[in-house]
């Protein structure tokens, strides 16, 4: 049972990476435009590099 | 882009031109829909001077301008350049929105990561795992799962709490109960090393499906409560007030009596006044839904909420903000206001009757397995079981995954949906009654019979000088039979009379019938040779009007039609329209005695009006809807906005309606299904956390798919 030892924490630690990932993606805005977002994929402008200009206010 | 909405020429003062103190601007882009659009409003933006960043949100159809000493007009003009039409927002109406969706997304993001990670934790207890092992992992969920329910259940909890400090029972009880309980047993289990059941994936996964359904609440308002505030936003009401200084733009509930503002054509009066000097025709409509403009002279009264048409005025304000006639009205629109609060959709009915069974079942399953075993944690233990068994995750979810589904799908048919219970009140409604001018008709003028061309197109020559909506009738007649405007010069427009000008070295003249020597209605032509044309004109009608009155017909809905305006245009528009039951001259109080009579009668009524004379109707009828280019008051008593400008969507709008309420049904149907079956498991102490958690994902699933499934 010794293998638990290394199991619980590596599980414990990929739920915290997880939810980690979420607040990061809740932080940088990505839930405040659904339907722009869903456009934007779809323009060429930004192929090379994302759009650098600050996030508008929700 | 279409048609300009009659919001657009109210905004001309709107816009502000006061330098922004270096915060973003917000400007409202109600035309933006696609990929292209985003791309065109965001280059045009950043090439205007001063601009150093642009965003446009297409969920809420809004741009975020950023940059230094920026005024709203040029960016409003460069977008108009571009073919968009904008509009510029008051930010102090629209702050703190968006945040309650955030603090909700962050606690289901907790709730749905804690939960996986205690399910996998208790595959290993339900597989098998015994004694330390299992302690070991009831402990570890435990610190998992424990503050992760603090922290995502506190919406729950404060609402709870809320209800039970004024001694009534909601929805939150139950749940609250089922999820601390299950919480605080289970942890009391893990310390002791006791063999009993741990229910803290049961808490979590609760606490996570009924924080789903309440952000689904929470965005399918989300938009539409935005784009409503935004309307508000575009009507900051503004006055230009004369000084000793000269004329300075003021807030118009600043003024005070006394003041002396100026009302140039195509404003909206800002206060209740006197005109003290220029002469001009006031459009009344909104206030008391006549059509015909109606001329001023200095001396005459005017309302806040009138609209000025020709000429520029200088009014003293007798009475402004909170007194004006248009806020007089108010008090009128919060009794009826305060008879519809009370209407109760179905969750809420559902949950009345479902929360205090929840509490008398676990109840009961407690004292049955004590006296029959006396054994208090096995009686805990199923009375635990009973509760988070029955509460309704499936219920919290039938009806906001309705309402988001349907709503959405209104939202892009250009029909806000305001109210929480719209939906349900509308699937109800029975009767349907219109207002005319602004409604039924566009509010604008149109030319009758066909006047010999030469008149015509001196008549357009003379109009294309005046903003009069007759002037502009006579234009767009011209227009129509492709007769050019004769040529005028030293044009000169007598406000309140009508226009006059040089036409091949005579003296001609153009309005009321009065000025040119004559008797009746309609405009006058003369044209300097003795001879005089009378044009007559009538309201014209929405396009889409006549087919939708007979959809209604057609479906068995009784259509009326109440009007402020005098009976013969009335008679003329029912006529038209094929409406029996027509009424005019009706004030705002005949308007909402009128509906309360039907009412009384056991008829559910939808009102679809847009001036200030049917706010008080359309707060008092069973639902109620309102056209984007109505007045604001209108808009906010309505439960929904139409915001584009096909009144033919009123249908639609039933047949989801009904439809939902239907699918509601269902969905609360379906879950009661499920705590059929396993109330009894429950009760007798079959139920494990493995089933509860089962039963619980199963249920929310089914209810979630049944709402996503297209309408027929």
């Amino acid at each position: 049972m010794n293998v638990l030892v290394v199991l619980i924490p590596v599980s414990v630690g990929l739920g915290l990476a997880g939810l980690a990932a979420f607040v990061w993606t809740l932080r940088a805005s990505q839930y405040d435009d659904p339907a722009g977002d869903r456009a934007r994929i779809l323009d060429d402008r930004f192929d090379d590099a994302p759009a650098d200009d600050p996030r508008g206010q929700s | 882009m279409t048609a300009a909405c009659a919001a657009c020429s109210a905004v001309d003062v709107g816009a502000s031109d006061a330098p922004n103190g270096g915060g973003a601007i917000q400007l409202h882009l109600p035309d933006i829909h696609c990929a292209a659009c985003i791309a065109e409003v965001e280059e045009a933006l950043r090439a205007a001077p001063g601009v150093t960043g642009a965003r446009v949100n297409l969920t809420l159809k809004r741009a975020s301008v950023e940059g230094g000493g920026l005024t709203a007009t040029p960016l409003i003009e460069a977008l108009a350049a571009a073919g968009h039409r904008a509009q510029e927002l008051d930010p102090s109406l629209l702050a703190g929105q968006g945040g309650e969706m955030r603090d909700l997304l962050m606690r289901t993001g907790v709730a749905g990561f804690a939960m996986m990670n205690v399910m996998l934790l208790s595959v290993a207890v339900w597989s098998g795992a015994a004694d330390a092992t299992a302690q070991l992992f009831h402990l570890i969920s435990a610190a998992i799962a424990i503050p992760a329910v603090a922290f995502a259940g506190r919406p729950f909890f404060a609402s709870a709490l809320r209800a039970l400090g004024h001694g009534r029972l909601n929805m939150d009880v139950p749940i609250s109960l089922a999820i601390v309980l299950a919480a605080g047993v289970s942890l009391m289990n893990a310390l002791t090393g006791s063999e009993q059941h741990a229910w803290f994936d049961a808490a979590l996964a609760l606490t996570f499906f009924l924080l789903i359904g309440r952000c689904l609440d929470q965005a399918g308002r989300r938009a539409a409560r935005s784009a409503a505030a935004e309307l508000a936003a575009l009507d900051v009401p503004q006055a230009i007030l004369l000084t000793d200084a000269g004329p300075r733009v003021v807030r118009a509930e600043t003024l005070a009596p006394g003041d002396r503002i100026e009302v140039r054509p195509g404003d909206r009066f800002p206060a209740d006044g006197i005109v003290a000097e220029g002469r001009s025709d006031i459009d009344r409509s909104a206030l008391n839904g006549e059509s015909a403009p109606a001329p001023v002279a200095p001396g005459g009264a005017v309302s806040a909420g009138e609209i000025n048409l020709s000429g520029p005025l200088v009014v003293t304000v007798e009475r402004a903000g909170r007194d004006t006639a248009l806020s007089r009205l108010t008090d009128l629109v919060a009794t009826a206001e305060a008879q519809r609060s009370r209407y109760s959709g179905v969750a809420d009915r559902a949950a009345r009757a479902y929360a205090p069974l929840v509490h008398i079942l676990s109840a009961g399953a407690f004292v049955a397995w004590f006296w029959a075993t006396a054994d208090g944690w096995r009686a805990l233990d199923v009375a635990i079981a009973t509760l988070v068994i029955t509460c309704p995750c499936a219920l919290g979810l039938a009806v906001p995954a309705v309402s988001t589904v349907a709503t959405g799908r209104l939202f892009r048919r250009g029909l806000l949906v305001k109210s929480q219970t719209a939906l349900e009140r509308l699937a109800e409604v029975d009767m349907v009654v219109f207002d005319k001018t602004g409604t039924l008709t566009t509010g604008a003028a149109r030319l009758t019979g066909s006047p010999e061309p030469r008149a015509l197109a001196l008549a357009a020559g003379l109009a294309t000088a005046s903003r009069h909506p007759y002037s502009q009738a006579i234009r767009a007649a011209a227009e129509a039979r492709g007769i050019a405007p004769a040529a005028v010069s030293e044009v000169v427009e007598v406000p309140g009379r009508g226009v006059e000008a040089q036409h091949e070295g005579r003296r001609v003249r153009l309005g009321h019938p009065g000025w040119i020597g004559a008797a009746g209605d309609g405009v006058m032509l003369d044209d300097g040779e003795g001879g005089a044309v009378r044009f007559t004109f009538e309201e014209e009608m929405r396009p889409e009007a006549p087919a939708l009155i007979a959809t209604l017909k057609a479906r068995g809905l009784p259509v009326a039609l109440l009007s402020g305006d005098g009976e013969g245009t009335v008679r003329a528009a029912s006529n038209t329209l094929g409406i029996d039951d027509a009424h005019a001259r009706m004030t705002p109080e005949d308007k909402a005695d009128w509906l309360a009579a039907r009412a009384g009668e056991g008829r559910r009524v939808l009102m679809v009006g847009d001036g200030l004379n049917d706010s008080a109707a359309l707060a008092g009828a069973h639902a109620s809807l309102a056209p984007a280019s109505g007045l604001e008051a209108a808009r906010a008593v309505a439960d929904v906005v139409l915001v584009g400008d096909d009144l033919g969507s009123v249908a639609d709008l039933l047949i989801t309606a009904k439809g939902s309420l239907v699918r509601m049904r269902e969905n609360i149907g379906i879950s009661a299904l499920y705590n059929i079956v396993a109330v009894p498991v429950a009760v007798l102490g079959f139920a494990s956390p493995f089933l509860a958690a089962l039963a619980m994902s199963v249920s929310s699933l089914t209810v979630t798919l049944n709402s996503l499934r297209r309408q027929a």
